[in-house]
Parts: structure tokens; C-alpha cells; sequence
């Protein structure tokens, strides 16, 4: 388990280009491995192109009460990087504006930023259809100022979406920390209590699961199928979907990958699972992703990798449809994160499994 | 580093089987992809079978592939070692049975 931020430590790896560079050369330079370009190029997927704006996703924040291991974010409580309210306001002009119909609030903890509430009590005025805030769960047990939280989502019908790694303390205690299945666990507990993840209730609580190492998530269905047969056995708990997450080499897990000698085969495995029909739906079609001081990426992940959106609008504040509409995304090796399999978005699977 | 007779990089090799017998080749992965579908068994429980089978067979690269294969769906690892446990009591239940075939013959030779 991590005990600092990769910045923290002054690792190499904190910086993109050092992990852009890894993510190019190697396997990848030796033609061993097609690029993806190449790859998306055989199936005339090449250049990917932003469609309409749908999800409109916000990190408010680095800073995160966990370390864990696999972190793409590289957060933890030693980030400081935090979004101001004055940022959060620009992000609301937007989302007045825009035909974004959902708002995805992410971090770090995105309750550690102190103008959280303020934010989900105004952004709830503006006819977001599904409003989203992925919590890691332990921050609802971690300080006495977090235990109303399950009453405050329910007050704003938040969705909530949830780290799990797995539903056994060892698996989890080991991605995330000591302790952090216990809290987790009861966390879900109090959310169910407040009525959240119950079959027929409208207050929605789905769970994310992604690997503990250096391999891919298995079959979405059959995993929640386990999941929920499990938490309800053992504790009780009810949630509402499983979405199962490909980790991508960035950040903290490249470093671990690298550090475990599973950086090549890791890479191999991706390349192997790739799935051309799972391109049509990547997230960074339909998303824009907005960093804690304001810019503009395709996803999550090119933020952590600092590429910005291959267009003249950078910035929140400049925000323009018709300029950022049909932009070519900007794409890398990590890509290839997205593409595995059955295909893997914030929201699970790219690919549902009846099609 | 030195030679050994497994490379692990090989079992990425192994769909290459086909290139010097197709039809067979391609009749074996058309019944392997098939025998490991969802069934009256789950995924799951078939990866485990397969994962205490690549034991007593001792192939390393199935047991590099299955090992691989029940993380990935969310198999503990004291569930991978009982697996591991039942493929061996039927290994050595299997060698001890014959005791009882060793026990024929010695008490007709020698009785
Ligand atoms: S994975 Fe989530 S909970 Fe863990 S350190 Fe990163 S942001 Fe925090
Ligand atoms: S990593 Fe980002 S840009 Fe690349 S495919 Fe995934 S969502 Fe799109």
C-alpha cells in the first residue's frame, strides 16, 4: 500500500511526459506492439471524433482521504490541488448552457473539497438529469463533518457510484488500505439505511469494480451477480449495478506495474483483449472532462496525463459547443485501457452484454 | 539468463498451433472456447476445475493462464488453494487406490 502521493515522493513517474514516454517507447517502438492509432486506423476509427456533449465530468480535487494503490489520479491527503467556487461557477454557466444531461462530480474525494455542498445544492437547480458524485465510501466514516453525507445526497437525489474492489476485506484492505473494507461496509450500510440501492428505490447507488493487480476485470454480469450475492449474504447489502473498470497505466498503477515486472505483459494483455467494437463508445466521445483549475481534456485520464483537448477553446471559461463539437480526441497507449474486452468507461462496459 | 525448456512468452504463441494443421488446430479451439462458455457450470466454477486440472497436469503455462483466469473473476486466493487441494487428494487418493491392486497381487503371489 502507498503511503504517499508519487508527487509527493518526487517520483519520476509524477510527471506525464515520463509516462508518456514509457506508455511510446518499448514494445511499442519496436513495432512489437501496434500503436493504438494504428490500430483504430484498420477498423477506419482513426481520428477519433468528439460526438454531441452528454456528461459533462468535473474533478473538483486531488486531494483524497486514501492512497491506493492503483491510483490513476495519483491523489491522496498530501494534494492540495483543489477547484475554487469561482471555477465551480464558470462550470455552472456551462452546464446552464450546454445539453450536458450528466454531471459526473470526481476527485480525489470530491467531499474533501470544502465547496462541495455548495455545488451539489446549485448544480441541482439546473435540470441535471442524472447527477453523479463518485465516492470512494470510507469518507463518509472517515470524520465526524462526513457521517450526514448519505442524508445530503439523499436530499439532492445524488447518484452515487462507489469504489468497491472486492467483497472480501483481504482484496480490498490490499488495493486500499487497512481498514478501508470495514468502513466501506459500513458506509454501504448507512447508505442502504437512508434508502439508497434498494431494489425499487429511485435513490441510485451502483458500485465500481476494478482489479486489485496487474490483470483485466472479468465477465461485468457474472461479477455483479457475485457481488451482490455476497454483500447481501455477508452484510446485508443491496446496491443497484456493478460497473467493472479497466485499470489504465497511469500514474500509480504504471508505477506498480513497472515496479511488479508487469509493465510488458500488462501492456500485451490490453493489446491482446482489443476489441475494435468497443471504440464506437469510449467515454471521451460524449464527455468533457474539466480539471480542478479549469481545463479542458477528452477524459479523466488524458488530464492526469496533461493532453489537453485538440482545440482553440482550453479553458472553461472560453466554452464553446460548436467549437469543441466533432474535435479529434487525443489519443495514446493507455487508450488501449478503454478498448479491452467488453470495453470499460466510468460507467462499466462499453459494450452491454446483450448486444 | 539461462535456457529452460518453458518460455513463458509462449503460451502467447499458442493459437500458432493451427499454422501447421488448420482444420484440426481450429477444431480444438472451436471445442476448448466452447467446453468453458456458461453452462450448468458458471464461468467461474469452470475456471477453478481448470485451475486444479493445470495442477495435476503440472503444464506451467496452464497454470500461469489460470491463475490469471480466476483473478480476473474475482477468485480469493484461499478459494485458488482448495481448488488446488482437491486436485491433489484426487492425485494422491488416485496413487493410493492402487495400493489396493498392489495388495491383490501381492496376496495371490504370496498369501
Ligand atoms: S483511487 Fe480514489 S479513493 Fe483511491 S486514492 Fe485515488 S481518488 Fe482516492
Ligand atoms: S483514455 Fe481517454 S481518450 Fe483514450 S480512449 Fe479512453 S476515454 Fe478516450
Amino acid at each position: 500500500m502507498a503511503v504517499k502521493s508519487l508527487k509527493k515522493q518526487g517520483s519520476d513517474l509524477a510527471q506525464s511526459n515520463k509516462q508518456l514516454e514509457i506508455l511510446s517507447n518499448g514494445i511499442f517502438q519496436t513495432g512489437e506492439l501496434p500503436t493504438f492509432k494504428n490500430k483504430i486506423s484498420e477498423s477506419n476509427q482513426f481520428p477519433l471524433k468528439a460526438k454531441k456533449l452528454e456528461i459533462l465530468q468535473i474533478n473538483v480535487g486531488y486531494m483524497c482521504n486514501q492512497v491506493c494503490d492503483h491510483c490513476h489520479v495519483d491523489a491522496g491527503p498530501d494534494r492540495k490541488e483543489i477547484m475554487t467556487r469561482d471555477t465551480m461557477r464558470q462550470c455552472l454557466e456551462v452546464i446552464k448552457n450546454s445539453g450536458a444531461h450528466t454531471l459526473d462530480l470526481t476527485g480525489g474525494a470530491p467531499e474533501m473539497n470544502p465547496d462541495f455542498r455548495w455545488f451539489v445544492e446549485e448544480a441541482a437547480k439546473v435540470g441535471i438529469k442524472d447527477f453523479i458524485v463518485r465516492s470512494n465510501l470510507t469518507i463518509i466514516r472517515a470524520n465526524k463533518k462526513y457521517y450526514d453525507l448519505p442524508e445530503f445526497f439523499k436530499k439532492h437525489n445524488v447518484h452515487v457510484v462507489s469504489s468497491m474492489p472486492h467483497w472480501t476485506r483481504g482484496k480490498t484492505d490490499k488495493q486500499r488500505g487497512d481498514g478501508v473494507f470495514d468502513k466501506s461496509i459500513k458506509a454501504l450500510q448507512e447508505l442502504n439505511a437512508v434508502g439508497y440501492g434498494m431494489p425499487n428505490s429511485d435513490f441510485r447507488l451502483d458500485l465500481v469494480y476494478n482489479p486489485s493487480g496487474a490483470f483485466l476485470p472479468g465477465d461485468q454480469a457474472a461479477m455483479e451477480k457475485d457481488f451482490k450475492k455476497a454483500l447481501l449474504e455477508d452484510f446485508n447489502i443491496q446496491f443497484h449495478n456493478l460497473f467493472a473498470i479497466t485499470n489504465l497505466p497511469i500514474a500509480r498503477f504504471l508505477d506498480y506495474l513497472i515496479a511488479s515486472e508487469n509493465y510488458e505483459d500488462y501492456m500485451y494483455s490490453l493489446v491482446e483483449a482489443y476489441n475494435p467494437a468497443a471504440v464506437k463508445n469510449v467515454m471521451c466521445t460524449n464527455t468533457l472532462s474539466i480539471s480542478w483549475d479549469g481545463y479542458l481534456f477528452d477524459c479523466d485520464f488524458n488530464q492526469m496525463l496533461e493532453l489537453p483537448v485538440n482545440s482553440k477553446v482550453k479553458h472553461i471559461s472560453e466554452y464553446n459547443e460548436e467549437l469543441l463539437e466533432g474535435r479529434d480526441i487525443v489519443i495514446s497507449q493507455h487508450c488501449y485501457g478503454c478498448t479491452a474486452g467488453a470495453g470499460s468507461s466510468c460507467q462499466g462496459n462499453t459494450i452491454p452484454a446483450d448486444a | 539468463m539461462s535456457k529452460t525448456y518453458y518460455d513463458p512468452a509462449d503460451l502467447r504463441k499458442f493459437g500458432n498451433i493451427t499454422e501447421w494443421s488448420e482444420e484440426l488446430g481450429n477444431k480444438f479451439f472451436e471445442y476448448y472456447g466452447k467446453v468453458f462458455e456458461e453452462g450448468a457450470l458458471t464461468a467461474r466454477e469452470k475456471s477453478l476445475i481448470a485451475l486444479a486440472v493445470a495442477h495435476t497436469e503440472q503444464c506451467p503455462y496452464c497454470i500461469d493462464a489460470y491463475s490469471k483466469d480466476t483473478l480476473q473473476r474475482g477468485v480469493t486466493k484461499e478459494e485458488m488453494m482448495e481448488a488446488i487441494h482437491v486436485g491433489a487428494a484426487i492425485k494422491s487418493g488416485a496413487t493410493l487406490v492402487h495400493g489396493v491392486q498392489m495388495m491383490n497381487k501381492v496376496n495371490k503371489l504370496d498369501g
